[in-house]
């Protein structure tokens, strides 16, 4: 373990998140305003981003996000920070339009390390088609960098992160256990070549999904990212149904599981058990490690869709051909009376 | 006793410091860590439970978490041993190591006389069923697609291969060519990315 590394990259990215309890406890408090009927997705529903229609046939998806350093590379570091944000855009059923930087840097520090970190976010921006428009600055002790990213989306055609219908599908776009991965090369147990698979997850917009997913019915999308795949399927419920889901069908970094084993976590995945493990059943033979990696907080992670069932499979091939190792993970069923059973986890 | 002061650090470092002092020690002795998040103080007493340490964990106040753990000599050893996880370029771990893949590509056993195959195939899945250890995971495509759907002649023994705790995936691609997407009875929908990577993890592929 190297010990400049440790102070550049403590504990980043999406782990880094407030844990979703202690959020809504704050965020209830907040006064709600007056309600504006072009306001289409706002505090309530915690979603992806906001949405604010301007028109019959446009919207605005607004959408902000940074964080501490979780690589010690600032040029990828910039680059897995713009494609997290984009994501937000992306998970709305969205097109990013125009981005601004956002960026904390200790003065003390050499410019050259920011200017990295922009270069990399600015390239990620360019691919994701969309412009960067400008930003904002301040003096800070640690490093943070990241965008807001403001995109259209037709309002007809919003991707909700709840809103999941029995009989839908569920698919997972991206693997799982970026978090994992990153404790573990923190310790010195992750292998060159296996990161190099985890940097290049991180660093793949979720622009292609969303678009494959253009032409079919979804019903709710988000992005998978600090709540771990668990926190975000609670959402997705929504409170009116349940899922079921295969652990060995969801995609996933291929020693996630043995790094979980070795207690090689994050924070952020006790924060997201205590979240979500009153809505979660796991079936026996569902281990610990395996209930962690479903617990882990992603970076930049993948979209994860609840399509109809008639359009999952071309959906997936879809996904497939745009190079996504996408899956079909579970399904979801009707409401269940008791709450624990919201999400039920099999082994197989 | 000796003190692990993890004050300031996020896991998994806590956990890192932890397993080296455990693995120091020679005597039976109590490793106590000190840390300032409940989020490893958690971590911390979880890992004792698991591999068998008595722990207890208590919270001083808000910002400082204190957790024990008494290691046996003979535990602390064990420790030292513990090979860290198999490196991804030298062996895979038990989840992803899927040992004998049955990969089904026709509907048929072997080649020849399809009407002789038909009869075959319907042996060999129930010599699969009867085996001491059957294969745990099972793939189905091209013609092998009909073998998991509606009215084929070997769905009672998948079922049965399932109840075992098989993995059945059929490629989704192929129900679809075939018209069969609504009639699939056992198992699950995959698609080729997840056909190649499972076949090409497998310790042993058997084809019929």
């Amino acid at each position: 373990m190297k010990e400049d590394e440790i102070i550049f990259c403590r504990s980043g990215g999406c782990t880094a998140k407030l844990g979703a309890r202690a959020l809504s406890h704050v965020l209830e408090e907040l006064p709600k305003g007056p309600v504006d009927p072009a306001l289409l997705v706002g505090y309530d529903s915690r979603d992806d981003a906001a949405v604010y229609q301007i028109s019959d046939d446009t919207a605005i998806v607004h959408t902000l996000d940074f964080f501490p350093p979780m690589v010690s590379d600032p040029y990828l570091f910039g680059q897995i920070a713009a494609v997290n944000a984009l994501s937000d855009v992306y998970a709305m059923g969205g097109q990013a339009k125009t981005a601004l930087n956002i960026v904390c840097f200790p003065e003390s520090m050499d410019l050259n390390i920011l200017g990295r970190i922009l270069q990399g976010g600015s390239d990620k921006v360019l691919e994701a088609g969309a412009c960067l428009a400008g930003g904002h600055s301040i003096n800070d002790t640690d490093i943070k960098y990241g965008l807001s990213v403001t995109g259209t989306v037709h309002p007809s055609r919003i991707w909700p992160n709840y809103g999941a219908r029995p009989g839908d599908v569920l698919i997972l776009c991206k693997k799982l256990g970026t978090g994992i991965l990153c404790a573990a090369q923190r310790a010195g147990s992750a292998s060159e070549r296996e990161m190099s698979e985890v940097y290049r997850s991180m660093t793949r917009l979720n622009k292609d999904a969303a678009q494959a997913a253009g032409e079919y019915l979804i019903h709710a999308c988000t992005d998978v990212t600090g709540f771990g795949l668990l926190g975000h399927l609670h959402e997705m419920m929504g409170g009116r149904c349940s899922c079921r889901i295969s652990y060995a069908a969801v995609p996933k970094f291929q020693r996630a599981e043995a790094f979980a084993g070795e207690f090689l976590i994050t924070g952020g995945a006790v924060k997201n058990r205590n979240y979500a493990e009153g809505f979660v059943t796991f079936e026996d033979t569902v281990t610990p490690a395996q209930q962690e990696v479903l617990y882990d907080p992603q970076t930049a992670g993948g979209l994860l869709f609840s399509v109809a069932e008639k359009d999952a499979e071309s959906l997936l091939t879809e996904l497939y051909a745009a190079r996504y190792p996408a899956r079909i993970i579970g399904s979801v069923c009707g409401r269940k009376q008791n709450p624990n059973e919201e999400i039920l986890v099999t082994c197989l | 006793m000796i003190t692990v002061d993890a004050t300031g650090q996020v896991c998994p470092v806590p956990v890192v410091m932890t397993k080296k002092a455990v693995g120091s020690l020679t005597a039976d002795d109590d490793v106590e860590i000190l840390t300032d998040n409940p989020e490893s103080a958690a971590n911390l007493e979880k890992m004792a439970q698991q591999k068998g340490f008595p722990v207890t964990s208590q919270k001083l106040d808000e910002r400082h978490f204190r957790v024990v753990m008494h290691v046996t000599a003979e535990q602390a050893r064990k420790e030292r041993e513990i090979p860290e996880p198999a490196s991804a370029e030298t062996a895979c771990p038990a989840e992803h190591s899927r040992g004998t893949v049955v990969v089904c590509s026709s509907g048929v056993c072997g080649t020849g006389d399809d009407e002789l195959g038909k009869i075959l195939i319907k042996s060999f899945f129930f010599s699969l069923t009867q085996l001491d250890v059957p294969p745990k995971t099972f793939i189905f495509y091209n013609g092998g697609a009909k073998l998991t759907c509606e009215g084929s002649p070997v769905l009672e023994d998948i079922q049965t291969l399932i109840a075992n705790g098989a993995d059945v995936m059929t490629c989704g691609t192929c129900l679809k060519h075939y018209g069969l997407t609504d009639r699939l009875r056992a198992g699950r929908i995959t698609n080729m990315y997840e056909i190649a990577e499972t076949m090409t993890g497998a310790e042993k592929l058997v084809k019929p």
